[in-house]
């Protein structure tokens, strides 16, 4: 077998905007300010980058990032798809390039103003629906929350799962956010009675199972590990990358297969644990993608945080929570309490805890695992001290 | 946008034409492979077991249980919005559990989708197809027993 990416890249630089709804920046300027500001955390120079590592869905193309940036020759430049699940595989792109020589420093990144209410995928259709929704979406499962709240009910169902395990993810979310100055929802706690009390999204999801609406964007710098030591951040080793499409698979609407309740995170898991010196009883700090609550407990299980159909109850006694819970997941606040930008925050949380600067640091963290959308072709990477 | 407002699949569309021209006669066909015999939902070309690109439509009972449902709540596009709180089930066919189709309870075929009291759903009901004539295709919904 080869050997693989192990520790062979590392994430130097980390940047940001504010996160917000309805900021006045276009997706493009947002992009090339995260973009920026990476660079200069990691004491780079723009003409210094030359591979760009960016999601389908990204409004700003990579000429006009590489125009607006100031960038010199840009050798290697690939997209990926599938929205939510893309965020640990545009850096692991990165990283491949990188480590294959096609370039010598990589950025990847995500903007978005999802704000905006007609940048809701959902709300552009047309009269006649495409492709595999017209199976869904004339029967009135229009939107994402819809989407997985059937996967969630059938979970309930055959697990005995409750909506307490999703207020535990909830609530552990927030607590981690109101820490985080830079989170949406810093000063927005919620109580177990507030979640049992809100309104009804898509039953059984309620107003808190769902991630934010922000306008924001952040970005990472990529470059080889020989490289990264003298360099002025401490390195972010990418130890193991991995994407999935399991077999049979469907987006978002993922049931017709043999049994739904094994999502993407499976696949994934198998390859990225084969490729890592670390077990998942090794990881202390996780950052799991949470569009939607029960994405948690799926993903607990996938990537063998516990066995199928526990993942529920791995929640409970604080277990998600920073600083004594099992599992401290998703410090930053998450999709849910921080802001969504389609899991990229996800990514900058796990540099940060690697590095040892998040407002709700795990003490000494080895690694920690990022993961992308559960419920879409995905992707998750191990981040390394 | 539709002139009902709601969406609708494409009849037209090569893959799936054979479906929505049985549910217009009042028929349940799902694609089965002719090499191998597997059945496939949603349709597709090529059959993901033997790789035959050749395939026939079996009509099934349209008997099924249903296997999960959700009840949406606004913000929804408005002529989903105007049914509010309705239902969303997926059923398993009787004939091939494996064989889901999205789908709504409702008390008959011209019925709405928000007229099934959502609090008495449960997953395991036995349901039969019925097909609900909306725009320019029948769309298979589900009524109890």
């Amino acid at each position: 077998m080869v050997a693989g990416l192990r520790d062979g890249t590392a994430i130097v630089g980390i940047g940001q905007t504010r996160f917000a709804k309805g900021l006045e920046d276009t997706e493009l300027s947002l992009a090339c300010q995260a973009i920026s500001a990476a660079i200069d955390d990691a004491g780079l120079e723009p003409g210094e980058i030359d591979g760009l590592s960016m999601f389908s869905m990204e409004e700003g193309r990579e000429v006009e990032i590489a125009r607006n940036v100031g960038l010199g020759d840009v050798t290697y430049f690939s997209e990926v798809g599938y929205g939510g699940g893309a965020a640990c595989g545009v850096v692991g792109h990165a990283a491949m390039a990188v480590a294959t020589g096609q370039c010598r420093a990589a950025v990847a990144w995500r903007a978005r103003k999802r704000a905006a209410k007609a940048s809701r995928p959902w709300s552009q259709v047309s009269q006649r629906i495409q492709g595999h929704w017209q199976w869904s979406r004339p029967f009135g499962l229009l939107r994402p929350v819809d989407e997985i709240a059937m996967l969630a009910r059938r979970y309930m169902h055959e697990f005995g799962s409750s909506r307490d395990h999703l207020a535990n993810v909830a609530l552990a979310f927030r607590r981690h956010a109101n820490r985080n100055p830079n989170a949406t929802m810093r000063d927005k706690p919620l109580t177990r009675e507030q979640y049992m009390a809100a309104r009804w999204i898509s039953e059984p999801l309620c107003l808190f199972d769902n991630c934010l609406e922000t306008d924001g964007a952040l970005a990472v710098v990529i470059v080889a590990a020989d490289r990264a030591k003298d360099l002025r951040q401490p390195p972010a080793y990418i130890h193991a990358f991995s994407q999935s499409i399991p077999a049979q698979h469907q987006v978002m609407t993922n049931y017709f297969c043999e049994d739904p309740l094994v999502g993407p995170s499976y696949a994934c898991a198998r390859l990225l644990w084969e490729r890592s010196d670390f077990k998942p009883a090794d990881v202390p700090v996780a950052q799991l993608y949470d569009a939607f609550s029960p994405l948690i407990p799926l993903s607990l299980e996938g990537y063998g945080f516990c066995a199928r159909g526990e993942g529920g109850s791995f929640t409970e006694d604080g277990a998600l929570e920073w600083p004594h819970g099992r599992l401290p997941t998703n410090t930053s606040g998450g999709g849910m309490s921080e802001a969504y930008v389609h899991g990229f925050n996800l990514v900058l949380e796990g540099v940060r805890q690697v590095r040892g600067t998040s407002t709700s640091q795990v003490e000494g963290a080895s690694c920690c695992l990022v993961t992308s959308g559960e419920g879409v072709p995905t992707s998750a990477v191990l981040l390394r001290r | 946008m539709s002139e009902t407002g709601f969406l609708l699949p494409d009849p037209e569309d090569p893959d799936n034409a054979p479906f929505w021209a049985a549910t217009a006669r009042g028929e349940l066909r799902v694609q089965r492979c002719i090499g191998c015999g597997r059945r496939r939902m949603p349709p597709r070309p090529m059959c993901p077991g033997c790789r035959s690109l050749e395939h026939d439509w079996e009509k099934l009972s349209g008997r099924a249980t249903i296997w999960s449902f959700v009840v949406p709540h606004p913000p929804l596009l408005p002529a989903y919005a105007e049914l509010a709180p309705y239902n969303v089930i997926i059923v398993a066919l009787d004939e091939d559990p494996t064989i889901r189709l999205v789908g709504n309870l409702v008390a008959s075929a011209d019925g709405s989708i928000g007229e099934i009291d959502s609090e008495t759903i449960q997953i395991g009901e036995a349901v039969r197809v019925v097909f609900s004539p909306l725009g320019d295709v029948h769309l298979p919904r589900w009524v109890r027993g």
